[in-house]
Parts: structure tokens; sequence; C-alpha cells
């Protein structure tokens, strides 16, 4: 039990009940197994409206315990309101250590980014997911939908990305690029960059997905493939930023946040804001590996 | 083409009935009755006991009046309906043998994407409108295994050529395209996998009679160019005539009478054919 002085309140140990969070473990589990299969699950009532990172809180919750140490970023920063009171919610409920360094941290949810430093096979990832299903740009009624992912039918979604590249000459998706998980499920990695897709493949981490409206939840497992949709002469790429850096630490090879001055003018910033302190005020942090990076670093230098 | 050992499709029993049913449903229904609701449980036999066998580039024509489940037919060949009863095989699906009304939606799927084509009377039907022409040729490509955007845009574009759609408008939605070109790229995108089976239900019902000339034209040129086997559902005695090597005449659910289109034509034997061919003329 957890006592809340000001009301003189007593919550269960991380506000969830411990019935409904053996729910959400048990629905997480299932979702584990059948790597990103949308598991629907009970998204209880929270003291935030659903939609708000419920999804992302009730995994949280449902998972945390006394020796764990959270962490959690709204598009890359620490300190971003959405960011700040989710985490003193669950500060006040679990009492837990929180921290800011993503190397410290056990869980660490998300909205919109996975961290820019490589994450271990001790931590788990938990996405804020605000829409869960990749078909519903092509197909608007849920049993539809549910249909097609049963029956592997994703023509449409392709067909979709088809007309992509004939209308504007490539695959115009910027945030929440689907992707297909261990050769079977078509899945929505929630609106996280094309920077971030690579880094979901072959993890050493749990990346676990909370739909709190959409009452869902997925999971990408450890050493699973997820590969982007592409066509064999049209390819996915990650965003390049050619010729840009970071305004304040100089770095190259990170996703950057275009920031608009007073005077009009334009400065880019590393997005991850844990990763630039890092690099600010210690070295830097080792950075994820994937084919995409390390292509983007050698024409980086090479042009240098 | 008449040699029983070469076949194709083999339908045997077809039957799809709407509402509950009894063991005198078929035996009260049918053309005898002028009728195909069952007296005594008001259910409806859209088709019942539907036996063809269909030979590899043979075109069958099946006529009748509305309502008298010639559409019904090829939706349930086409999995668009799911049978009552009966079967149907398909020749070089699995054993032969494998009743493909059966099998799973996945392979029900395989089969539609490779082996089967349908050309409905609404172009609506049959495409995506929200997708442009390309698209939706693009769809049964992709589905086929094609995943090179190269390459599809290149079958797509000798497809709307070769069904006389001007290319350069292959990025249109149908929305812009007059009927009969819908109906063109409809038809583009049913042959794209070239498949040994076509459907063709009423497809020149509702164009002007220039129009369908035109599209008549190119699915008998088609047709011979590729040589696939097609079932053509019309209520227009001159489209059957023009198209097609064999006939069924269907009413009230009930075949009433198969032949060589010509014989039927020139000599009709049932009652109701020969409503029919008199009132062509």
């Amino acid at each position: 039990m957890v006592e809340e002085k000001k009301f003189h309140r007593q919550f269960n140990y991380a506000f969830i009940d411990e019935r409904t969070k053996k729910e959400i473990r048990r629905k997480l589990l299932k979702a584990v197994c059948i790597p990103g299969y949308q598991v629907p699950y009970s998204s209880p009532e929270m003291p935030i409206a659903r939609g708000w990172g419920t999804g992302g809180l009730h995994i949280t919750l449902s998972l945390i315990g006394k020796e764990d140490t959270f962490k959690i970023i709204d598009q890359g920063s620490d300190a971003s309101v959405n960011a700040c009171n989710l985490r003193d919610f669950v500060k006040n409920t679990t009492d837990c250590d929180t921290t800011f360094e993503t190397s410290k941290a056990t869980l660490i949810q998300t909205r919109h980014r996975i961290t820019e430093e490589e994450l271990k096979a001790h931590q788990i990832m938990i996405f804020q997911v605000p829409q869960p299903e990749p078909l519903r740009g092509v197909e608007r009624y849920e049993k539809k939908t549910r249909e097609m992912h049963a029956e592997a039918d994703y023509a449409k979604m392709w067909v979709s990305l088809y007309e992509s590249f004939v209308r504007f000459g490539d695959i115009m998706r910027g945030a929440g690029y689907p992707v297909k998980v261990n050769g079977r499920y078509v899945m929505s990695p929630s609106p996280i960059p094309r920077w971030d897709i690579p880094n979901l493949s072959d993890a050493e981490c749990l990346y676990l997905f909370g739909a709190g409206r959409e009452k869902r939840l997925y999971a990408v497992p450890p050493h699973t493939t997820v590969e982007p949709l592409e066509f064999e002469d049209v390819k996915f790429k990650i965003e390049q930023f050619e010729g840009l850096k970071c305004e304040i630490t100089g770095e190259q090879i990170a996703f950057l946040d275009e920031l608009y001055g007073s005077d009009g003018k334009t400065t880019h910033v590393v997005n991850d804001s844990d990763f630039m302190n890092q690099i600010k005020e210690k070295e830097r942090p080792i950075q994820w590996v994937n084919r995409y990076l390390t292509e983007k670093i050698e024409k980086t230098f090479n042009k240098n | 083409m008449m040699d029983n050992k070469e076949w194709l499709l083999k339908v045997e029993n077809l039957t799809k009935i709407y509402g509950e049913h009894s063991v005198n449903t078929l035996d009260k229904t049918g053309p005898l009755f002028n009728s195909n609701q069952c007296p005594e449980t008001g259910a409806i036999v859209a088709c019942a006991n539907i036996d063809f066998t269909l030979h590899p580039g043979e075109v069958l024509g099946i006529v009748g009046e509305s309502g008298s489940g010639k559409s019904t037919l090829v939706k349930l060949l086409y999995f668009d309906l799911m049978a009552t009863a009966g079967s149907a095989c398909l020749k070089g699906y699995k054993e032969d043998n494998t009743n493909i009304l059966e099998v799973s939606n996945q392979q029900k799927r395989f089969l539609r994407n490779h082996k089967m084509g349908m050309v409905y009377q609404n172009p609506r039907d049959g495409l995506n409108f929200r997708f442009s022409s390309g698209g939706n040729i693009a769809e049964k490509l992709l589905m086929a295994g094609n995943f090179h955007v190269g390459s599809i845009r290149e079958r797509a574009s000798y497809l709307l050529e070769s069904t006389e759609v001007p290319v350069p408008r292959m990025d249109e939605t149908p929305e812009s395209f007059s009927g009969g070109m819908q109906q063109r790229v409809q038809i583009s995108k049913a042959i794209a996998n070239n498949p040994p089976l076509l459907f063709l239900d009423e497809v020149t019902t509702g164009l002007d009679v220039s129009v369908q000339a035109k599209v008549l034209d190119m699915i008998r040129r088609l047709q011979q160019d590729l040589n696939i086997a097609m079932i053509v559902v019309s209520h227009d005695l001159s489209v059957i005539r023009m198209l097609t090597d064999r006939t069924i005449v269907m009413k009230n659910g009930r075949i009433v009478e198969k032949g060589l289109t010509d014989q039927i034509l020139q000599d009709p034997q049932h009652g109701y054919t020969q409503l029919l061919v008199s009132s062509l003329l």
C-alpha cells in the first residue's frame, strides 16, 4: 500500500490492483509469444484520460517493482510536460528510483522515440501508442482488419505504399512506418521516426507497446526480425539530415530536432535530451548499430 | 474441345439457398413451379443442382432472366458467396479433385489471385475507387508476389494498352473515367496474372451500344490471344452469341437447357429458351 498524504488516501502499490496487473501481465505474455499480434486487454481507468499515455502506463505499472529504475521520455525529452507528470505519478505510487540516464534505467516508457543509446538485455522499452492498427488507414472496420491480419492479407497496405510512390515519388511515411514482425504480422511501430525503425529488429531488449484508448497490447521480443515494408526497387530510408549538425554539441549522427529562432532562422539540436547531456558532460554513449546508420556515418565522414 | 478428358473446372450439384429450408424445398421450387421460393419455409433457392464442366480455353455462356441465379453461380465460384452445397474442382490445383469451395480463406484468396479473374457488372464492385487504376492492377500483381514497382508499372501499362485505356492516365482514379473505360480497367485487373479462368458478370450491361461492341471485341481478342477459359453471364443473347461456344440456360435457379450456343439459338428445345430466342428476334 502507498499512502498519499495530502488527501489521506491509500493506493495499492503502483496504483492498479493486483488482479488487473495480473491480467495485463498475462496479456503481455501472449503478446510476447505472438510478436506483432495485437492482444485486446482491459485498459482499466486511470487518473488520466485514455489516449494520454494510459497504454504505456498500464504496462509500466503492471511490471514495475521496488528494485526498478524508471525513465520516461516524451519525443526524446525527459523534461516535457507529459513525461514529468507521468514520472511523478509513477514515483508517487511506487516510490521507485527514477533517472534521466538511459543506461541506468531498467524500465523506459516512451512517447514517439527510441533512445539514441543502445538498450541492453535487462532493459524494457514501453511505448505509448495512439493507433495500434497499421491497417486503419486503408480499412476502417475493425472486423475487417482483424480478418486481414488473421489471413495475412496485406494487399491494401502494399497498394497504399505503391500509390504513395506513384503520387509523390517515394513512400511518404514519416512517423509510424509499417513493419513486418517475425515475417508474419504487419505492425504499427507507434509514431517513432524512420530513424528508429531499424533498432526494433534483433534488439537485446524487450519492446512492449500499449494503446490505452484502443485497448490493445503488442510486443517485439528480443532478437526478433522487424522489417520495414519496402519494394524491391523502392527501399526504406532513414532520415538523412544531410549537412546538418547539432547546434549545441556538434553531433551529426543523431536524430535532430529543427528549432525556429525568433529571428526566423532554423537551428538543429539532438532530439534525445539524455544523449545530448551525456555528450556535453561526459562521453558519447554507445549508439545503436544498424546498416542504415552505418551508411549514414560513412556518407557523413567520407564527405568531410 | 469437346474431349471430356480435357477439363478445367468441374462443378457438381452447386446449390445456394437463403433461409431455412426443408427436405421438400428443392422439389417444390424451380421452373416447373415458376418460383424459387419454398412454399413451406419461405426459403429462397438462388440456384440448385448446377452441374457443368468447363474445358480449357472454352467460353461458356449463362443466360436467363434476372433472378434466375446466374450471377449467384459465378459469385459462388469466385467465393463472393458461400455455397449451401455442392463442389467445384479446378484442374491443376492440388490433386485436381479438391473441392475449392471448402478450402480455407487463405487458399481461396490464393486461387482468386493466381487462378481466376472476375469482371463485375458494376466497376465499383471490382475496383477500389480510392486507388489509381494502376494501383488496382498492382493489387493483383502484389498479391501474386511481385514486389518490384518498375515491373508492376510495366505490366500495368501493357495491360491498359491492350485494353485500350490511355496509359498516361494510369495514375488517375477510375472515378474520373467513363463507364466503358472503368470496365476495361476492371478487365485489365482481372487478367493481370494471366489466370486460366475468367468470370464475366454482365460486363456490357449499362454501356452504350458502340462501347459495348468495343468491349466485346476486346474480350474476344484477349480470349483468342491468351486462350483464357471464360464464363460469361448475360441476359443479352447477342452477347452470348458473339462470345460463347456453349450455353447454359437458367430459370428459377435451375438449368433448363444446355448445349452448343448455335444449336440453342437456332433450335431451342425448352419453352423458356424458345421465348428468350423469339423475343430476341
